[in-house]
């Protein structure tokens, strides 16, 4: 059922749509030791020409193995086994080495999701566009220079002639996308295999990039592989969809009809997974009418680095003038982009920085000053949970240690911690025989559900939540959010939640701050976040947000 | 859907991890394991299963080669069986070299992990004494400290511990900047754990890959320094053998019995080669950066 092709022509747009890259039976082998047996088992799918196809699905649903196979670049240990495919005309699996590089940059280009790493740190911008042409033997080094300022410029770089002598640290996340956009583009190819390009962006960048590559693709008329796992993102740019899971194609068709009548049951719950805007206001948790639990007063924290004496001291101000109240039992979201400081917010909140001047008052008493030996006292009450499961967990302890170390340290009795860390284990969903169990073993939620276990150990009065669900598939990030919002309600535990994403704020928040440049800019329910906000900045961020048309055209669906 | 508990994957054994595999897969370093366990046992047990004592003098049987009767390495200018004086030196020398290690790898790490997680002053401090240290001409002071102090094996092993534990506490130091900025140690902190359980029980666990690696190189090299230092007559003291003594013995007879020299050096040879060896097998084994695929 799943191999045949299903986009017909007749959903397909006006002109006789022509193949650029099909691809057909595609199964690729993993080594022996990994959990299953193939990356991809029998994919196939069509990219039609001047399209753009998104390929969705979740980490480990092998998208990454189809696209970097279309381009040669499979690792060593993997073997495609089966299948067919063929780019223009021509038959990618087998072609040899020469062949497929002649291949690359002039007829196919790919775009990385990270830009950083994707560029050479050592080389000028100017020089990494020319060396794309260079490197196929295109035009003499004055023409590659005319043409790499008219690239330079059409991605929408400001000031091409000074951004060729750039380097790339020089450039933030959004300008470093731009000129791989550019690298990609340097060979006029006619495809186009982005992978998860906008992934490690800012939500408003998100939206230029997304817009510069529907622009780039329309004006070409390219044709473009676009692989995600955000369906708000394929509301916003995709013809067509191929949702991918566990390494199988289990639907195929035109983006309209995935995205509003989904048939397979995975795309379902994908599409019901994906956090829309609610912008109605939660019920105010009992404990809002007493003395609020967090209150902040005029919080400013500065980075400062160099050193004063050699005048090379520069000083970054990551928190400015801060102030917020917190009611008991409610939950307040920081939102904002990189760099807003809202996770230097998050750790003075914890004391794992030192405050420059203000007042953190925690249940009436000011902890912003205290010596760490005073403050120890109140550690209990206050816990974090972490953004990244992966490192925030000690990979030498067990999870029994993990969960047990903090509580023992603070005079527990051994037996207690071990009961209460099984009780816990139990309340966040994983087997109590995790208990004895290292880390690695577990998959990133489950990791989360752990960390999430640490922080309750203490039963404490205040979470403060780091990103915790933003390294997380959206339905592993679904099933923390409602296992957060369970606590809350069965422990009146009180919670900052910090993230980047709006969407993921409007779910669970009472309350949202919106920082900007380390200053709150607005604060507010999320009716009036989300309807009527107030500042300019809440308006471009809220405006930002990918497939919001598509979420409040479907809401009833999404819900379900 | 959050109640729904995970069915675990079945857990691994230790032999069955990809550190096991690597380092079997390494025939180098597997020899030098081999090796070094035979060496071991042979001083252990040799000994006391060879006809002759080590210290027993036989005037009759003065400068026999090799393979001569019951003397299977041939006997010395005094007559005493070299096959029982080398093991005998193997004892000393091995534990020399064991014991020279665990203190530097021990003195070593403990610097390491207090100047890499401390920062600021306290690892200026700490680390250029390192440098400091490592600024001396290594046998130089080997000599200077053998010639002021009693030159007992003991001393010895102090003395050679003394001159090989800035490496350990370089390379612990960088390892801990770096496992100091990860979120679990800040989750230590959250969680108001002292400084020494962040330092000795959260870090350093993760740290050992290298300072087992580095431990492993130590004792090849303390192997090395006690030869030297006994070869130059300051280290261990006759009648009590080591290799570095026995060497000194042969130097007057290298001409007429070679095999004097030749089979203690072979000896340190083996020894020392096979501790590299190891290190190097054990370093490649335990590099993470190819776990990735």
């Amino acid at each position: 059922m799943m191999a045949q092709p299903v986009i017909t022509p007749a959903t397909a747009p006006e002109a006789a749509p022509e193949i650029a890259l099909s691809v057909r039976g595609l199964t690729i082998a993993l080594p022996k030791s990994m959990e299953r047996r193939y990356a991809v088992e029998d994919v196939s799918f069509d990219l039609h020409r001047g399209q753009i196809l998104c390929v969705v699905g979740e980490s480990g649903s092998g998208k990454s193995v189809t696209a970097n196979t279309l381009l040669g670049l499979l690792p060593k240990v993997m073997k495609t086994t089966a299948g067919s495919i063929t780019l223009e005309g021509r038959e990618v699996i087998g072609m040899g080495a020469e062949e497929l590089r002649d291949l690359r940059g002039r007829i196919v280009s790919m775009i990385f999701q990270d830009p950083l790493s994707a560029l050479n740190p050592l080389m000028t911008v100017g020089a990494q566009v020319d060396e794309a042409m260079a490197s196929h033997g295109m035009g003499t080094a004055e023409t590659r220079r005319t043409r790499t300022l008219e690239l330079l410029a059409e991605v929408g770089l400001p000031d091409p002639k000074l951004m060729y002598h750039q380097y790339p640290f020089r450039l933030s996340g959004g300008q470093r996308q731009r000129v791989m956009i550019a690298m990609a583009l340097a060979l006029e190819p006619t495809i186009l295999i982005a992978d998860e390009p906008t992934t490690a962006l800012d939500v408003t960048t998100q939206a230029q990039i997304l817009k510069l590559i529907r622009d780039i693709q329309r004006r070409k008329g390219m044709s473009v592989m676009f692989i995600t796992h955000d369906f708000g993102v394929v509301a916003e740019i995709a013809d067509s969809v191929v949702v991918m899971e566990k390494g199988h194609v289990v639907e195929t068709g035109p983006a309209d009809q995935v995205l509003r009548s989904p048939r397979h049951e995975y795309t379902q719950r994908l599409i019901a997974a994906v956090p829309h805007l609610r912008s109605e206001d939660r019920p105010a948790p009992a404990g809002s009418a007493e003395a609020p639990l967090l209150e902040v007063r005029n919080l400013v924290k500065t980075y400062a680095s160099g050193s004063a004496l050699l005048r090379t001291r520069r000083v970054v101000p990551a928190v400015q003038d801060v102030s917020f109240q917190l009611a008991r039992g409610s939950t307040l979201g920081i939102v904002g982009e990189s760099g807003s400081g809202k996770s230097s917010l998050g750790r003075l909140l914890v004391r794992l920085m030192d405050v420059d001047s203000g007042q953190i008052l925690f249940d009436g008493k000011d902890i912003a000053a205290l010596p760490e030996a005073e403050f120890r006292s109140f550690r209990p009450k206050i816990q974090m949970i972490f953004q990244d499961p992966f490192a925030s967990l000690n990979p030498r302890m067990t999870i029994g240690g993990i969960l047990t170390v903090g509580p023992m340290a603070h005079g527990m009795k051994a037996a207690e911690a071990r009961a209460q860390a099984r009780d816990l284990l139990k309340l966040v969903g994983l087997d109590t025989g995790a208990f004895g169990r290292y880390p690695h073993e577990f998959s990133g939620g489950q990791r989360q559900r752990i960390g999430i276990a640490r922080a309750l150990m203490f039963r404490p009065r205040l979470l403060v939540a780091d990103e915790a669900v933003s390294a997380l598939d959206v339905s592993i990030q679904a099933q923390i959010l409602e296992l957060l919002e369970r606590i809350q309600r069965e422990t009146g535990v009180s919670m900052v939640f910090i993230t980047h994403d709006l969407r993921v704020a409007s779910q669970i928040c009472d309350e949202i701050a919106v920082m900007h440049k380390g200053r709150i800019v607005e604060h507010g329910p999320p009716s009036q976040i989300f309807q009527t906000p107030r500042s300019d900045y809440t308006r471009e961020l809220v405006a930002a947000i990918p497939g919001e048309d598509f979420q409040r055209a479907a809401p009833a669906m999404a819900l379900n | 859907m959050t109640d729904m508990t995970v069915s675990l994957p079945p857990q691994a054994r230790w032999w069955q991890s990809r550190v096991v595999r690597r380092f079997t897969g390494n025939w180098l370093a597997l020899l030098g394991l081999a090796m070094i366990t035979l060496l071991t046992l042979a001083c252990i047990f040799g000994p006391s299963l060879l006809p002759y004592d080590s210290l027993y003098v036989d005037l009759r049987a003065r400068f026999a080669p090799p393979l001569s009767g019951q003397h299977y390495l041939g006997t010395d200018p005094l007559g005493r069986d070299i096959a029982a004086r080398l093991l005998m030196a193997g004892r000393i020398s091995l534990m020399v070299g064991f014991f020279a290690m665990l203190l530097a790898t021990l003195l070593g790490t403990v610097v390491g992990v207090i100047a890499g997680y401390s920062g600021g002053w306290v690892n200026s401090v700490l680390m250029r004494t390192v440098d400091g240290f490592l600024s001396f001409p290594t046998i130089f002071l080997l000599l200077a400290l053998a010639v002021a102090l009693q030159p007992t094996p003991v001393m010895i092993t102090i003395i050679i511990a003394l001159t090989g534990w800035m490496e350990v506490a370089r390379i612990v130091e960088a390892e801990v900047r770096s496992l100091k900025e990860r979120e679990f140690v800040m989750a230590g902190r959250m969680l108001g754990l002292g400084r020494a359980h962040i330092m000795f029980r959260e870090i350093l666990p993760n740290a050992m890959g290298p300072i087992i690696v580095a431990a492993t190189l130590t004792v090849a090299r303390a192997i090395l320094l006690e030869a030297y230092v006994s070869f130059l007559g300051f280290g261990i003291q006759p009648p009590l053998p080591s290799w570095g003594n026995m060497l000194n013995g042969a130097q007057q007879y290298l001409g007429t019995a070679p095999w004097l020299a030749i089979i203690p050096g072979v000896a340190i040879t083996i020894a020392v080669t096979s501790f590299n060896f190891i290190g190097d097998g054990l370093r490649d084994a335990l590099d993470v950066r190819k776990d990735t695929l």
